[in-house]
């Protein structure tokens, strides 16, 4: 299983913080197809994806244990 | 307290300037972001900041070996807080320590440039007639190892 986070804007969209989805052997580019068919509009949310709190690319490969997080456009400072 | 760090509390920024403060230090700048209450017309309420925290801990010591790459001799703390912010508090403290004083200018703007950049913190404006969650306020950086 893969543990997915979701902050701030992103949060508000799809209702969660986090959740569990069976997305082991999936690329960040599988996971952003899955996030938009299940929470439409995260797909123009400008999001990056980090794997285990390190910035992905869209051909990384999901595994299992991982915790992969939605990262909309920063704000800090 | 570490050197780069979330927290929930209001932040003293002379513990960050003495966590780097050395004998070969000539100069220690200590920059401080506050929360603003007017931005582009609009009246600020308070600011409310969120993190992933343990990723945004490990980007801003990301940060830190950047400018000490970049800058030899530097030191760097830098802190975050987030929660809810009234008007003026501090939102963030950067302090860089380094043998002269060119270098510790530099290396300060660097690190807030830096964490407009990669750090996921996010903060949301309250305003007497609505909020938002605030983004993009720096070109979005490509994907990958940064």
């Amino acid at each position: 299983m893969i543990t997915l986070h979701y902050f701030a804007g992103l949060r508000e969209l799809t209702g969660t913080s986090q959740e569990q989805a069976d997305l082991a052997g999936k690329t960040v580019e599988d996971l952003m197809e899955w996030a938009a068919d299940k929470y439409p509009g995260i797909e123009n949310a400008s999001a990056r994806v980090a794997i285990n709190e390190e910035y992905a690319l869209p051909a990384d490969v999901l595994e299992d244990g991982d915790t992969a997080a939605f990262i909309p456009p920063v704000s800090g400072g | 307290m570490k050197a780069f760090e979330v927290v929930t509390e209001p932040i003293d920024p002379q513990a960050y300037a003495d966590l780097v403060l050395r004998p070969e230090a000539g100069a220690v700048t200590l920059f401080t972001g506050h929360v603003r209450e007017w931005t582009k017309g609009v009246r600020t309420l308070y600011l409310a900041y969120e993190a992933y925290v343990p990723m945004a801990e490990k980007k801003l010591a990301q940060i830190g070996r950047e400018i000490e790459e970049k800058w030899p001799g530097a030191q760097v703390a830098i802190a975050h807080r987030i929660g809810e912010l009234q008007i003026s508090d501090i939102a963030v403290v950067i302090a860089v320590s380094s043998p002269h004083r060119k270098a510790a200018y530099e290396a300060n703007e660097y690190a807030i440039e830096r964490i407009k950049e990669i750090v996921p913190i996010w903060k949301k404006e309250i305003w007497e007639d609505g909020e938002e969650w605030i983004g993009d306020q720096k070109k979005k950086p490509e994907g990958g190892n940064q």
